[in-house]
């Protein structure tokens, strides 16, 4: 990794990749920023409008500013929610899943499946599993004297959200973690064995810090995701009741989209963006770290 | 033995909300709106037919395989030399760069919808299948980038300077030798490809309206006129679950190693 020859003609092999993404990323980006400056009065007739939506997006008080902060609040909570189930659960899946024979490729597909599933599809398979009516999950919850209602209640919805996420990607993070414990040769367990190492303290100090890579993918994979959900809750629950389930695209989505609201759509775009890229940054650079001392 | 009963447990709490979508999609509407029955009563198959049977639908499935298939091509295609670069050589601002392709496969799609839907019609692409393919590549090709560059990581550099001495061209190194050697890691980028396209909704149906419109776009059609046909609905929603099982067959054996990007 570290003595890689430096040339700088490699530059040409990356260019077909760069002209890409400064085609669809850098262009849409610019059209962004265009918008987040000027206010428009209708029929493509824009004036500038200076700091103004970023004011109104980082004060609480006003409409946009409050709508804002909560979906924030709400997204940050509901990734954090969702690693705090779906890492120990991946973790704890991936020890059970056996590291030879022929069961091995038939579980890793089924396992795969859901996440191979369209999103909105995922949407509705929840949606309709859920309902009380017509869904095994809604109508054995209401059967066992729990009263659930995805439409109504707050705590109903959340849940529905959360355990579709669970149900969605716990398989990424387990068969990530399969690939890490897979990686360990045999002769670790074995040395394990003959010092008398218990199943926990093999777990604490062979596998688990074998797993602390795929692991850092993991937690920066699920993060993401999950931080820019749309499609599944805006099948489920569309954001609702109320304004209880709308994250932060979800409620992106419904003002450009559907207010047409480009100044303040705009801004927020590019708050959100400067957001997830802090945090990428972050996860990266622990991980190029990791990478380093790993092979050093 | 309880890791037996642990993974049995969880592949059965993933397979059953499946299995019902797939119970309801053999049903006939009166039964599922009445009885709440683990298998189909009077089974039938009138909503696979209905889809089969309509332009509009299968049209659609087409519609999400071509820009599908189109996305994977490209992204692989131009994500392999890049990949190389990367993982051989160390160039001017090769970290920033690798950084800056990641940062768009961590970008909120709701981001990109109302620009791309603006640049998309200025280009004279917006309704076609090439829109969505492209619009797509903004997550694939950093994906595959990354993929790639991890598996060809895992290639020894005395290949490539072994090749080098015995007179091979890079051209002819690359796809004699280097390609066949990461042909898994090209199967695994190109199945992520695959996936993400196949999954992703929000740009899909942005950019699309009428011609290129994709199968899941048509789905909502079931929400209209007489209430919900959930029998159509569950029935299209198996449909979609194919595509995906047939392509994951093909890595079986990688996928472990893929979901870790070749990283292991």
């Amino acid at each position: 990794m570290m003595d890689k020859p430096i040339s700088n003609r490699a530059w040409f092999l990356v260019v077909p990749v760069m002209a890409f993404v400064l085609f669809s990323s850098l262009i849409p980006m610019m059209t962004v920023v265009n918008y987040s400056v000027q206010d428009s009065m209708g029929q493509n007739s824009f004036f500038w409008n200076g700091s103004e939506w970023f004011q109104h997006l980082f004060d609480p008080a006003t409409d946009i500013g409050g709508r804002f902060s909560r979906a924030l609040v709400r997204n940050l909570f509901f990734s954090g929610v969702v690693l705090l189930i779906e890492v120990p659960l991946g973790i704890l899946v991936a020890l059970c899943i056996p590291k030879r024979g022929w069961a091995v490729g038939a579980v890793l597909v089924s396992m795969a499946l859901p996440m191979l599933i369209p999103w909105n599809v995922v949407g509705t398979i929840w949606q309709v599993f859920a309902r009380a009516d017509i869904g095994l999950l809604g109508a054995a919850l209401t059967g066992a004297g729990i009263p659930f209602n995805n439409t109504q209640d707050p705590l109903s919805a959340w849940s529905t959200v959360v355990v579709m996420d669970v149900w969605h990607w716990t398989s990424m993070v387990a068969l990530l973690c399969y690939a890490g414990l897979k990686a360990i040769p045999d002769a670790f367990y074995q040395a394990a064995r003959i010092d008398g190492a218990g199943r926990w303290s093999v777990f604490r100090n062979i596998e688990l810090p074998k797993l602390r890579r795929v692991l850092v993918i993991a937690v920066l994979l699920r993060f993401m995701e999950s931080f820019m959900i749309y499609t599944e809750p805006a099948v489920v629950t569309g954001g609702g009741p109320g304004e209880a389930t709308s994250f932060l695209s979800l409620d992106l989505v419904k003002i450009a989209l559907g207010q047409v609201d480009l100044g303040n759509a705009a801004a927020m775009s590019l708050v959100y963006n400067l957001i997830t890229l802090t945090l990428c940054w972050v996860f990266f650079t622990t991980m190029t770290q990791l990478d380093a001392r790993g092979s050093a | 033995m309880t890791r037996r009963i642990v993974l049995a447990l969880y592949l059965l709490v993933l397979a059953l909300p499946i299995y019902w979508l797939v119970n309801m999609s053999f049903k006939d509407n009166v039964e599922i709106t009445s009885t709440l029955s683990f298998w189909p009563h009077r089974p039938t198959l009138e909503h696979y037919a209905h889809i089969f049977q309509d332009p509009a639908w299968y049209g659609g499935f087409l519609n999400s395989l071509s820009y599908v298939a189109l996305n994977t091509v490209i992204s692989v295609v131009i994500a392999l030399p890049a990949a190389y670069a990367f993982s051989r050589y160390r160039f001017l601002g090769d970290k920033h760069l690798f950084f800056w392709l990641l940062s768009n496969l961590m970008a909120p799609p709701a981001v990109y919808a109302m620009p791309f839907f603006n640049l998309y019609s200025a280009v004279g692409l917006f309704d076609t299948v090439w829109a969505v393919a492209l619009a797509h590549c903004l997550f694939n090709v950093p994906l595959a980038v990354w993929i790639l560059e991890g598996f060809m990581s895992g290639v020894p550099r005395e290949i490539d300077e072994t090749a080098a001495l015995d007179g091979y061209s890079f051209p002819r190194f690359f796809f004699r030798i280097f390609v066949p050697l990461i042909a898994n890691g090209i199967g695994v980028a190109a199945f992520f490809c695959f996936m993400f396209s196949w999954v992703e909704q929000l740009l899909a149906t942005t950019l699309t309206t009428v011609n290129a419109k994709p199968f899941v776009a048509v789905m909502t059609r079931t929400y209209s006129a007489a209430g919900m046909d959930w029998g159509l609905l569950a029935a299209a929603g198996v449909l979609t679950m194919i595509p995906g099982a047939v392509v994951i067959w093909f890595v079986r054996n990688n996928i472990a190693k893929g979901f870790a990007l070749g990283r292991v």
